[in-house]
């Protein structure tokens, strides 16, 4: 049912592990649904020079959060900020349907630690300032939602 | 196939035995006549059929005449839970059951809800158990059928059948049980029971796949389920799976003969796995009853982690097993089985089920300690929730 792409990286995942004293931290999703992913990233002059990732989760979310992180390394803050669970899923070679979500929530994460970054340096906006990235504190994120994927109930 | 694969899934299905494909063979080619015929083709497997009958009957303590062959487990869950509230609609349209059932049953459930009839789904306790006096309490003069499990596929925890059973005869109702799992791996008396309708498949004990069987008491009217010829006593429709049929009740037999040196080789698998997970591996948690389960059936939570990646990992070291996490059962929420028992969901994510069975040796338990051992660290180093326990 996954690709080999997904395979190889759920059996030899790039990046796992955290980064100290990392320049913007991001974590999304939540026990209850399965999955959580959080992404630490070492930023320096508007570059992420280097993206770690610890995942509660299964083979697709672990694999989304390896190669999210490949896909940011090397990149600028604003080319980072572009990259859609889209384009996490094709360079995966494609996620079964019902795995798509976790590829939401690996663009969610990114989103969440560089959001996380901008606070830190006080480049968020009054209107990020509020929001921690998570889909579920104010909704605007809530990816989930725009696919329609989202399931869980809110209590 | 190169490696060895270690199979612990038996509550899923098992391989058909040698000897009871060897006595299917001959209905597929030489004897392949149908039953009905009146020539000696047909006649034989009348005759083959009714002696396969009687052996099932022994086996589960019954008379002949209250065997009903079907296609499936499933079909014959359907059978009995519609069969029986539509037979006594117009007594009552209440029906009880527990909220651990298979889907075979929870889903007829549900089907008649929408058709007019109520459904009370009994809670269970944290080992899984059905309390008789919840039952008692949830009995209405419109009960007409209660229907619970004998033993849980997920969790393995074994009903107290024979005193639910009696409840529900005392409440005039009807009273079915789904012996999928329990039947070739604990004894399964009809009569010891007090059940009024019962159901078995074939491919759980070492018997073919597409078979299964309900049986219906002497004297309990059930609305027919699937219409067409006369076959089954004009009970059940469809020209006769002979070898299925012959297959199922050698499978049946021999798992009845061997059952007691089978139940205790199993439980000592079980245990040894037991001992051994909980003494290598911190934060699991053993679900279901401790003692009161079926012998091969194994269910732990391995905290901070989720059961498809270890399923997954497992797989790698040809290890095939299940696990009641969301993305294993196609949904968001993991399996309402682990839920009902009262597991959060984050603990419920990250459960294994290991069911043994004929082929698994001391030597396989072995195997499967040392990759949980790795797998589970593993996955843990990756875990954020790990990371945030040990702060």
């Amino acid at each position: 049912m996954y690709s080999e792409k997904v395979m190889d990286h759920f059996t030899n995942p790039r990046n796992v592990g955290d980064i100290e004293a990392a320049d913007g931290v991001g974590q999304v999703g939540n026990a209850k649904c399965g999955d959580i992913m959080k992404i630490y990233l070492k930023i320096e002059n508007g570059i992420i020079l280097d993206a770690k990732f610890k995942t509660f989760g299964c083979g697709a979310a672990v694999a989304t959060s390896s190669m999210a992180t490949e896909l940011i390394i090397g990149k600028t803050i604003e080319e980072a900020q572009k990259i859609t669970n889209k384009a996490v899923m094709e360079a995966l070679d494609g996620l079964p349907t019902a795995k798509v979500h976790c590829s939401v929530l690996a663009e969610e994460a990114i989103a969440a630690a560089l959001l996380d970054y901008r606070k830190k340096n006080g480049l968020a906006t009054e209107e990020e300032e509020g929001c921690n990235g998570c889909c579920g504190s104010c909704g605007s994120h809530d990816l989930h939602m725009h696919h329609g994927l989202d399931e869980e109930n809110e209590e | 196939m190169g490696e060895k694969t270690i199979y612990l899934d038996h509550a899923a299905t098992t391989w058909t035995k040698p000897e009871v494909l060897e006595a299917m063979i001959p209905y597929f080619t030489e004897s392949f006549g149908n039953a009905s015929s009146i020539y000696r083709l047909g006649r034989d497997n009348r005759k083959a059929v009714d002696a396969a009958r009687a052996d099932i009957a022994r086996s589960l303590g019954a008379d002949p005449g209250e065997i009903f062959f079907t296609a499936s487990g499933s079909e014959a869950d359907n059978w009995a839970i519609k069969g029986a509230a539509q037979a006594r609609a117009s007594k009552g349209r209440h029906l009880i059951t527990s909220a651990i059932e298979h889907p075979a049953v929870l889903n007829v459930c549900e089907y008649l809800a929408k058709s007019g009839f109520e459904v009370t789904y009994l809670p269970v306790d944290a080992d899984g158990l059905v309390s008789p006096d919840v039952l008692k309490a949830a009995m209405r003069p419109d009960t007409t059928l209660v229907s619970i499990m004998m033993a849980n596929n997920e969790i393995g925890t074994i009903q107290p059948i024979s005193e639910l059973a009696a409840i529900a005869k005392a409440g005039g109702a009807l009273f079915h049980t789904d012996a999928v799992q329990a039947a070739g791996n604990i004894r399964v008396d009809v009569r010891e029971l007090g059940v009024d309708l019962l159901t078995i498949s074939g491919h759980k004990f070492y018997g073919p796949k597409g078979i299964g069987a309900l049986y219906v008491k002497k004297g309990v009217k059930l609305e027919t389920l699937i219409h067409g010829g006369h076959q089954e006593r004009g009970k059940r429709a469809g020209t006769e799976n002979v070898p299925g049929i012959i297959g199922m009740a050698k499978a049946l037999t021999l798992a009845t003969e061997n059952l007691e040196s089978h139940g205790e080789k199993l439980l000592a698998l079980r245990q040894k796995a037991l001992a051994g997970i909980t003494s290598r591996i911190s934060h699991v948690k053993l679900n279901g009853h401790p003692t009161t389960r079926l012998p091969g059936n194994l269910n732990m939570s391995f905290q901070y982690i989720e059961g498809e990646s270890l399923l997954l990992m497992l797989d790698m070291k040809n290890i095939a097993a299940s696990s009641g996490s969301a993305c294993t059962s196609g949904s968001l929420d993991p399996s309402h089985v682990l839920l009902a028992i009262g597991l959060p969901h984050e603990i419920a994510h990250g459960s294994l089920r290991m069911s043994f069975g004929d082929a698994n040796t001391e030597a396989d338990v072995d195997v499967l300690l040392d990759c949980l051992v790795e797998i589970v660290g593993k996955l843990r180093h990756m875990s954020p929730l790990y990371e945030s326990s040990m702060n």
